[in-house]
């Protein structure tokens, strides 16, 4: 008699793949954060603190990394966002012990909304973004802190971002991590549950959240780029682990068309040593 | 026989020898008052890891000529303690290789350069750096030992030649970025580092001696967690991860010889089919640019 054991073909777990051990990413992320921030010369850092969960991951690494008193939070309302964002980030500040600042951006965006009464949501929430982060950087230099970014590697790949809005920052603690990820790394850390419990949104009106704007869910999406890009898929590949083509070829597509938002814009070359060429040092040649 | 080592998981500032160098000589003053006789840095560790356009300002010849390497040999004679340190090595031809140099009594005893230049992903080696063309063990008053750098032992035919070069010890160092965060308590490039060497340490019946170096530059992290494995493969001290650490262990080298009794994987290692076999394989090779390496 032969004992055969002959084990099914089976798809890839990738919430499996995607769990991380939170004590080891907040062991290098608070080490990051330290090291970016002490290395240039300073002690102090700068935060925009919307009441969703990116930032508050950000605020509790942050606070972990340099002390809460050295961290600045800056809640930036614009008008219509929710009350319960405003309340939110104040758990935060509360919870942490921040130093916090909040400035309204209303009277320094609506002139230039009103120029253009055909202005699409799209726009506004872009001169939102900018102006929060002109906000920011001000605030930067009166505080002498660094601003740290909140983006997100789901959020970036998708390019669900403004340029030069929310992507401008010094230093991107949480940018290599995917929303999935930063869901259970704030549930570690203790971040307030109702920032975990709300949906994910840019709060730019009422009843907005970001999984009804693009379409899927970050559960969903998270899987899927987890495959084509830490896992290397193919399109083909990715389909063939059970997500519907068209989704597949829709999300790697929207990843391709935003690349500019991930890179520095390119340089005529013209000399024998260019910027951006080869001219070449690390950031950290400046610390 | 014993032998006192210690591993100074440092964390080198990118581009600034002078700094390094003082970082060195108080891990050394460090050492002494613990009886270390052989001092571990890691790969590049007087210049940083990603250099880019500053090799060409960092790199130095490993000669008592050069006011870095001079102060680094007169400790190695006054403090009785072998290094081994890493740093850019030039040829004066503007050639720049990834240098290992081991100091004992004021004399550079050996000099390697670094073979393999991972030039993928994350890595760009390859754009700044000429690829070592020896593979040499050499002798120390500890007994004879072997030398490589990080991508170097992530192939397994360097570690194999130096075994067959009459290697008893190897002294592993390497600037190993962090990547592959899962649900494991340690990355994913730790664990493969710490798996190799235990297997080398198994399949060569000798002590593996690996630094590692700590640290941030531009995002990437290192890990650390320099580790002693001995003659059976097994763990003898390891520092923590991504932490700086003077790791000091004394560790038996008759190990070497207890255990080569039990499990003669060195004498019936069969050399002359390997060399006959290899060089059949490669004129045989289909692709010919696997023998032209």
């Amino acid at each position: 008699m032969v004992n055969t054991l002959v084990q099914p073909q089976q798809r890839v777990d990738v919430d499996t793949l995607l769990t991380i051990n939170t004590d080891l990413a907040t062991k290098i992320m608070v080490g990051f954060i330290q090291d970016a921030v002490t290395k240039v010369g300073f002690s102090r850092a700068v935060i925009g603190l919307s009441g969703g969960i990116d930032s508050a991951l950000v605020a509790f690494l942050a606070a972990q990394a340099l002390g809460a008193e050295n961290v600045l939070a800056v809640r930036l309302p614009y008008q219509t966002s929710s009350a319960g964002s405003l309340t939110d980030a104040q758990a935060v500040i509360d919870q942490l012990g921040l130093p916090a600042l909040t400035v309204e951006i209303t009277p320094m965006v609506q002139p230039l909304i009103d120029l253009f009464p055909d202005m699409d949501g799209v726009r506004k929430g872009n001169i939102m973004a900018r102006q929060r982060m002109i906000v920011l950087y001000d605030q930067s230099a009166d505080w002498k802190g660094l601003v740290i970014g909140t983006s997100n590697k789901t959020e970036v790949l998708l390019g669900y971002s403004t340029l030069f809005g929310d992507s401008a920052a010094a230093l991107q603690p949480i940018e290599d991590l995917y929303k999935t990820q930063v869901r259970q790394l704030s549930r570690a850390l203790g971040v307030p549950q109702s920032i975990l419990d709300k949906a994910p949104s840019a709060d730019l009106w009422t009843g907005q959240t970001d999984e009804g704007e693009l379409g899927y869910t970050y559960a969903e999406v998270d899987r899927l780029l987890y495959l084509l890009v830490d896992g290397r898929y193919t399109v083909e590949e990715a389909a063939a682990q059970g997500f519907d083509r068209a989704f597949v070829e829709r999300v790697w597509r929207r990843v391709r068309m935003n690349h500019f938002k991930r890179t520095m814009p390119n340089v005529a070359k013209l000399s024998r040593r260019s910027i951006g060429h080869d001219f070449l040092y690390l950031r950290d040649w400046a610390g | 026989m014993y032998l006192t080592v210690g591993l100074a998981q440092l964390y080198p500032k990118i581009g600034d020898v002078a700094a390094n160098l003082k970082t060195h000589l108080a891990q050394i003053e460090a050492a002494k008052a613990h009886g270390v006789q052989l001092l571990m840095f890691p790969e590049l560790s007087l210049t940083g890891y990603n250099l880019q356009d500053l090799v060409y300002e960092v790199a130095m010849q490993p000669t008592a000529d050069n006011p870095i390497f001079r102060q680094l040999l007169e400790a190695s004679g006054d403090y009785g303690m072998d290094l081994m340190v890493g740093f850019v090595d030039t040829d004066r031809r503007a050639r720049y290789f990834i240098g290992a140099a081991y100091l004992s009594d004021g004399k550079v005893l050996h000099v390697h350069h670094k073979v393999y230049l991972p030039t993928y992903t994350m890595f760009d080696e390859g754009r700044y750096f000429a690829w070592g063309d020896a593979v040499r063990a050499f002798d120390t008053r500890f007994g004879r030992f072997g030398m490589l750098i990080c991508e170097d032992f992530w192939h397994a035919s360097p570690p194999y030649l130096l075994w067959i070069d009459r290697a008893d010890l190897f002294l592993f160092h390497s600037a190993s970025p962090g990547r592959g965060l899962d649900a494991s308590d340690r990355l994913g490039s730790a664990r493969w580092v710490q798996l190799v060497n235990q297997a080398y340490g198994s399949l060569f019946t000798s002590y593996i001696l690996h630094c590692n170096r700590v640290g941030y530059e531009d995002g990437l992290n290192f890990w650390g967690g320099s580790t002693i494995i001995d003659p059976d493969g097994e763990i003898v001290c390891a520092a923590p991860m991504h932490e700086p650490a003077l790791c000091i262990q004394t560790i038996d080298l008759n190990q070497t010889r207890r255990t080569r009794t039990r499990l003669p994987l060195l004498r019936d290692e069969r050399t002359a089919l390997m060399a006959r076999e290899l060089t059949r394989i490669i004129e045989e090779a289909p692709d010919r640019t696997l023998g032209a390496r």
